[in-house]
């Protein structure tokens, strides 16, 4: 899970010795910033943010960055949102690393990413950020652990849309939510400690969003206790319309494996399991399955919830001839059915699992990790391969080897321009029609001329 | 602006001249044995070559970010085909009067929209939506803005047979064509023989249109790694755009720039209209009702009035929209499920002269179409003069 650049690269780097593939380190101390160092840096480079105070947003829209924090004497970088910043750090790249960072007072998020697979986010501190505090979102293969949390209006930990995340060792407190996987497959959540929070661990589909499904995700050996605090989720939000006192939620997921947590203390209701029924006044979709299908309760040790519960709840257990809400609630439509499975159910207050299946599988000792042996692939972009980038992408369109296209073949400008690039980088500045058998070409004056160059110069080594 | 329009125009004019000469190779009417800019011949069909085709996205969904893969593209269709589709779709020929073309809505100097809040109609009839634009359609799975199409073959069928637009009959256009003999032998080249039919119409304006593709624009150089290509202040919008803040990002979905879901968001109709309750006319489904497709943004610049009642004459006043508030222009007593990323954002104004900024570098008519000078049936063409204005 060190992999943070494809091993092909990293050897290239180590033997072809190309001095630009090298990584490097680039501090950066405070009064600085490290929106700058990320400017100047390559993919495999590591950004060291000495302690101190920074305000400011950086983005990463570059492979193979890691930004890493460097605590000296309990001192750590601190990135201050003021209350008026947008997000912290929002990344793209693929193979992002960021740790060891303490964050607060964003609007938005902490750290946000939007695709970039082989995401590594550890060791942070995330204090009273606006929305989230940790949301990969479209990413494939990443790893969050170790981070702390607190104070977060919405999900303390948001997965979403992701395939293969592990979840661990995080500690999320104070927050509306503590840890979210929606919308993503392949995740194990394990070891976490929520607590104090309006809900503790949720994974569910929200409907609406454009990849649809949940399923395939492990809780296993995680602390959920006392999630009280009254909701302070935004108006409208989903997690708004999450009841307080709950210490986990499934809902409309599937494949959920429940495994060796300790839930006590939560006032409505130990585990929640329910189809989509349960958010209401949201735009359905109908391509959302709404039920949570194939759960799979193991071994957990579970007290003392329910002591209290929400209005709705505790009429619900009225309805049960009971004042107490339960450990476990699953009588919310498609949650009873026997495609759900429980082993030793005599042990916890419940309602709704009447109709479970015992489970044939006792453990999950044999799933160490979601994450994807070696990594994602991925199409890495660097400065070397950037401009083989900009003649497939801009060029190649028209132009094809040896053949005819809209443009003539490559071949043909090879033999016009025979070492001669400028002409070619001047002539596509501001193109006119060479010959008539061919429409003009666009102009492509956008582009500098360092760029044209550049560009010209891979047209005319270009061999197939 | 104008530096911007002035290379465009030069490009646009060696294009209208190129035209005949293309068309002219062997017959009168010979279709283009070459794929139109952008895509490569494979196994006898054209297939889009872009940026992007290097990248997967997850689950192939098509959204993502920066380096993500396009949602699947109906591509593959013959060089022929696509040059059918062109020529058909700027022929008045297509409706009943001789006197509107696929183009009349869609025309190219408009982002491939009209410039209205509401299209014309046949006698002059203002629709109630906007018409989009069809840079990229080929990338989408549903068509209009509810939504209510599945294929742009289904979708045409909308506005050619519509009382109120082209208002053909089937019969009617078939015997049009098939009593044309320029579009016998042109339907013989692209089809290979058998009878002229509806379907290989469809087939040859979907061909067509799927070969409006914009990837090329400064905000995909920059996606590439072309990071020097973007000014600081469009860079700033890029992230405001992205940020969870704005939330742009979360609906319209790079690379296409839609996430193609239904969202309710509340925009407001024209002054005195009547709410438009979107998809919920066409499912029953009162959560739905307001909610629209999210339309891409791509080439968003030159395709003001925006929204689907084309309310916002600006972008400016578009983006503002978002900051104002949750809600905030619902018809009071109405009732609508919000969509949850519509909310208090409180951008500044700044901010939203920075998303704008942003939006502009989402321009991109390098992939222009060849606009026929004549078409088959020996009417004008419509709207094939790109600087009318």
């Amino acid at each position: 899970m060190k992999k943070i650049i494809p091993l092909g690269l990293l050897w290239l780097s180590l033997f072809v010795l190309a001095p630009s593939l090298m990584a490097a380190e680039i501090s950066v101390k405070d009064g600085e910033s490290i929106q700058s160092a990320v400017n100047k840096a390559q993919t495999g480079d590591v950004i060291l943010v000495y302690p101190g105070t920074y305000k400011e947003s950086v983005y990463v829209d570059k492979d193979g960055i890691t930004i890493r924090g460097v605590v000296q004497d309990g001192e750590w970088p601190v990135m201050e949102g003021e209350g008026k910043r947008n997000d912290a750090i929002l990344y793209s790249g693929n193979d992002f690393t960021v740790e060891w960072l303490t964050i607060t007072h964003y609007k938005g998020n902490a750290i946000m990413g939007q695709a970039g697979n082989n995401f590594v986010i550890r060791y942070n501190r995330v204090i009273d950020t606006g929305v989230y505090g940790i949301f990969p979102q479209f990413g494939k293969n990443g790893l969050i652990e170790y981070n702390v949390l607190s104070g977060i209006e919405d999900a303390a930990i948001y997965v979403g849309m992701c395939d293969n995340v592990d979840v661990r060792h995080n500690e999320v407190f104070d927050n509306v939510a503590g840890i979210e996987i929606e919308n993503t497959r392949h995740a194990l959540v394990e070891n976490n400690y929520a607590h104090d929070n309006t809900a503790g661990l949720l994974v569910f589909i929200t409907p609406g969003l454009p990849i649809k499904t949940t399923y395939d995700v492990i809780l296993r050996n995680n602390f959920v206790v006392n999630n009280n605090t009254a909701n302070f989720g935004a108006p409208g939000s989903i997690v708004s319309k999450v009841p307080a006192g709950i210490g986990i939620v499934v809902m409309a997921a599937d494949d959920v494996v429940v495994e060796g947590n300790i839930v006590s203390g939560n006032k409505t209701a130990g585990l929640v399991v329910t189809d989509l029924a349960f958010i209401t006044d949201i735009s359905s979709d109908p391509e959302s399955e709404p039920n949570p299908d194939r759960m799979v309760f193991l071994d957990n040790l579970m007290f003392d919830n329910g002591a209290d519960p929400v209005a709705d709840v505790k009429a619900l257990m009225l309805t049960q001839f009971s004042r107490r809400g339960p450990d476990i609630l699953a009588n919310l439509g498609s949650a009873q059915e026997p495609d759900n499975c429980i082993i030793n159910r005599e042990r916890y207050t419940s309602f709704g699992v009447k109709k479970w299946s015992e489970c044939e599988r006792k453990d999950t000792a044999d799933i160490t990790t979601m994450l994807i042996p070696g990594g994602a692939p991925n199409e890495v972009v660097t400065t070397e391969n950037r401009t083989k980038l900009l003649y497939q992408g801009i060029c190649a369109g028209c132009h094809a080897y040896n053949m005819r296209m809209i443009g003539p073949p490559t071949l043909t400008v090879q033999a016009l321009y025979h070492n001669d690039p400028q002409g070619i980088a001047d002539y596509i500045a501001e193109p006119h029609k060479v010959r008539s058998d061919y429409p003009a070409m666009p102009p492509q004056g956008h582009l500098s001329p360092d760029l044209r160059r550049e560009v010209a110069e891979f047209m005319l080594s270009v061999t197939k | 602006m104008r530096q911007r329009i002035r290379p465009l125009l030069l490009w646009a004019m060696g294009l209208v001249m190129t035209a005949p000469a293309l068309a002219n190779s062997s017959s009168e009417w010979r279709l283009s044995e070459v794929c139109p800019a952008g895509f490569h011949l494979r196994d006898g069909g054209c297939y889009l070559q872009s940026f992007y085709s290097g990248y997967s996205s997850l689950q192939q969904s098509g959204v993502g970010g920066l380096k993500t893969g396009m949602p699947p593209l109906r591509e593959g269709f013959t060089a022929q085909q696509i040059d059918l589709g062109r020529l058909l779709f700027f022929d008045p020929l297509l409706s009943v009067d001789g006197d509107m073309a696929c183009s009349s809505c869609h025309q190219p100097a408009r982002g491939f929209s009209d410039g209205l809040a509401g299209s014309i109609g046949r006698h002059g009839e203002v629709m109630h939506r906007s018409a989009p634009t069809l840079w990229n359609v080929g990338f989408l799975r549903e068509l209009f803005w509810d939504a209510r199409a599945k294929s742009l073959e289904e979708q045409m069928q909308g506005p050619l047979f519509s009382q109120e637009e082209m208002a053909n009959t089937p019969a009617q256009l078939l015997k049009s064509l098939q009593d044309n003999a320029n579009y016998r032998d042109l339907f013989n080249q692209a089809f290979g023989g058998g009878t002229l039919s509806l379907e290989q119409v469809y087939t040859a304006l979907t061909a067509f249109q799927s070969s409006l593709v914009s990837l090329g624009s400064r905000y995909d150089l920059y996606a590439n790694g072309f990071h020097e290509v973007l000014t600081q202040p469009e860079i700033e919008g890029m992230n405001v755009f992205r940020s969870f803040v704005a939330r742009c990002a979360e609906c319209h979905t790079p690379p296409a720039f839609t996430n193609q879901q239904i969202a309710v968001i509340g925009s407001p109709e024209p002054k005195g209209a009547a709410l438009d309750i979107g998809v919920a006319a066409i499912t029953g489904d009162a959560s739905q009702r307001g909610g629209f497709k999210v339309p891409t943004l791509r080439n968003i610049e030159l395709t003001a009035p925006y929204m689907h009642s084309g309310r916002f004459k600006t972008l400016r006043e578009t983006v503002a929209f978002y900051t104002g508030g949750r809600g905030h222009a619902v018809p009071e007593g109405e009732h609508l499920s919000l969509h949850w990323h519509i909310w208090e954002p409180n951008l500044s104004d700044h901010e939203l002269d920075l998303l704008v900024a942003f939006l502009k570098t989402l321009t991109d008519q390098s992939f222009m179409p060849v606009l026929p000078r004549k078409v088959p049936s020996g009417l004008a063409p419509v709207a094939t003069d790109i600087f009318t204005h």
